[in-house]
């Protein structure tokens, strides 16, 4: 195997990356894939918390690259999946810790045993995000349906083009259909006609989200949530399967007009 | 402080440091600045770098790697002045300072070379942080997204849909224009006019703006012919 790096990035904070990461890590796992998570936010990190193994960091990424430790001994097996594991961030360090070419050799040396790695970004476009996209593949923006983050990710767009790290896809997190249909919402195509990227993924607001985060057990695992059913598409469309979008319900025609939308370069 | 007869000089500005490149090759030269940092890397800690680069022509990778180079080293690299408009587009492209407060001598001597027909053709949409600017006409072929920004001497079209800011006539041309397929702009200027803040279109048609008769920017509908 070699496996495809993938860093999950968005400009503003709070929109959502380090869920995304979460939920799509634990997705592809569940789907039998050997995926490995970095937190790329070093001193601020909280991919661990979100995925409950707080209490098994022993070792972080600062100790692999200052080499206090080999990479497996920093890669914290998950708790229900055997082959998903994470790479802590290191909470006593900052940013300038790790540089982008030691992001670069710890994905080189994942690569041959792992389908997936997964880097979660820091907010901003600062020293952080930069190691965080050095060794994408590709990249995901997450965004939310509101004008200042959708702002931050047309940034980070211009940036990953200007990099030559090809068109990132969009992840459109946090939707209400409802506050949509009023007028009270940016609707999905608003987002797209600004940023003009391929859509991944949508995932509507649902409050077993922040559940499922305080628990420590991402909201993908719940069969009910309308939104860990959002991942899991997205999970299944980072492995190559095409899956139709979700119907939004209360929005008409939203579903057509997404399919319009991503049917366009 | 200088040292052998080294291919970079490297001397204190107001705004951090300078680092000034000659027309040897590109590689050698970066090699040369980054041995000079790396010998005296306790100086450079938490350096500001700006660079001028001459008339050496840099894409995008050359930049980003040394860049990060300078980056493991400490040393952020804020600005690169150049020569080349090639160069320039690339240090804007990824967000750098193509002035710092010294201007060039040569700048000058640029501007007054441009004619009127001088025009920079973009062929993209200009996304948020994205600075255009440009001693002559700029045309766009692609969207003005909020958050980025056009600043031309002569006019300014574009063929999409403006969001973002434009100012044309920078250097005081109160005759120039900006029209645009869909102008729904923050913000546009043209000279020393500001415009207030344009309402977005329902159903966007062509337009032209410009300074009329009172003195006043005003956009109005396009009429061919």
């Amino acid at each position: 195997m070699t496996a495809q790096v993938i860093t999950v990035t968005s400009g503003k904070g709070g929109v959502g990356k380090t869920t995304a990461v979460a939920n799509l890590a634990t997705a592809l796992a569940a789907d039998g894939r050997k995926v490995v998570c970095i937190d790329g936010d070093i001193g601020l990190r909280n991919l661990d918390v979100i995925m409950g193994l707080e209490n098994r960091i022993v070792y972080d990424i600062v100790d692999v690259i200052e080499g206090r430790c080999k990479l497996k001994q920093a890669m914290i097996r998950d708790k229900h999946y055997s082959d998903l594991y994470l790479i802590p961030a290191a909470q006593t360090r900052d940013k300038n810790a790790v540089s982008p070419s030691d992001m670069i050799s710890i994905c080189k040396d994942l690569r041959p045993d792992t389908d997936f790695v997964i880097i979660d970004s820091p907010a901003g476009i600062e020293r952080g995000f930069r190691n965080s996209i050095a060794a994408a593949d590709r990249v995901l923006v997450v965004t939310n349906p509101e004008v200042s983050a959708v702002r931050d990710a047309d940034r980070v767009v211009g940036i990953l083009e200007a990099e030559e790290k090809g068109t990132p896809a969009l992840i459109l997190n946090r939707l209400n259909p409802a506050l949509v249909k009023n007028n009270d919402m940016l609707s999905a195509e608003d987002v797209l006609d600004l940023l003009g990227i391929q859509l991944i993924g949508v995932v509507p607001e649902d409050e077993s989200v922040i559940i499922g985060s305080n628990r420590g057990a991402p909201v993908v695992t719940d069969p009910k949530s309308r939104a860990g059913q959002a991942f899991r598409n997205i999970a299944k469309r980072l492995q190559g399967q095409d899956v139709p979008f979700m119907d939004l319900e209360q929005q008409n025609g939203i579903w057509s007009a997404l399919q319009r939308l991503t049917g366009r370069k | 402080m200088e040292q052998t007869t080294s291919l970079v000089q490297i001397k204190g500005i107001r705004d951090g440091l300078l680092a000034t490149f000659s027309d040897a090759p590109w590689e050698d030269q970066r090699i040369a600045l980054l041995t000079q940092i790396d010998e005296r890397s306790a100086f450079f800690q938490g350096a500001r770098l700006a660079m001028d680069v001459g008339s050496q022509i840099l894409k995008v990778n050359d930049l980003v790697d040394l860049r990060d180079q300078l980056s493991e080293r400490n040393v952020v690299l804020w600005a690169v002045v150049s020569e080349s408009s090639t160069t320039e587009q690339t240090s804007q492209l990824l967000g750098l300072a193509t002035r710092i407060s010294k201007p060039r001598p040569e700048e000058k001597q640029f501007s007054d070379t441009v004619t009127d027909d001088t025009a920079l053709f973009v062929n993209k949409t200009l996304r948020s942080g994205t600075r255009i600017e440009y001693p002559g006409h700029v045309v766009v072929l692609g969207d003005v997204n909020p958050g980025a920004e056009i600043v031309a001497e002569g006019n300014v079209i574009v063929w999409g849909r403006v969001r973002g800011m434009i100012h044309a006539g920078a250097k005081g041309n109160r005759s120039a224009f900006i029209c645009a397929l869909d102008l729904s702009a923050n913000q546009l200027r043209i000279a020393d006019e500001i415009s207030a803040m344009l309402k977005p279109q329902k159903d966007p048609r062509p337009e032209v703006a410009s300074i009329n008769s009172e003195g006043r920017l005003q956009a109005e509908l396009w009429h061919p012919g």
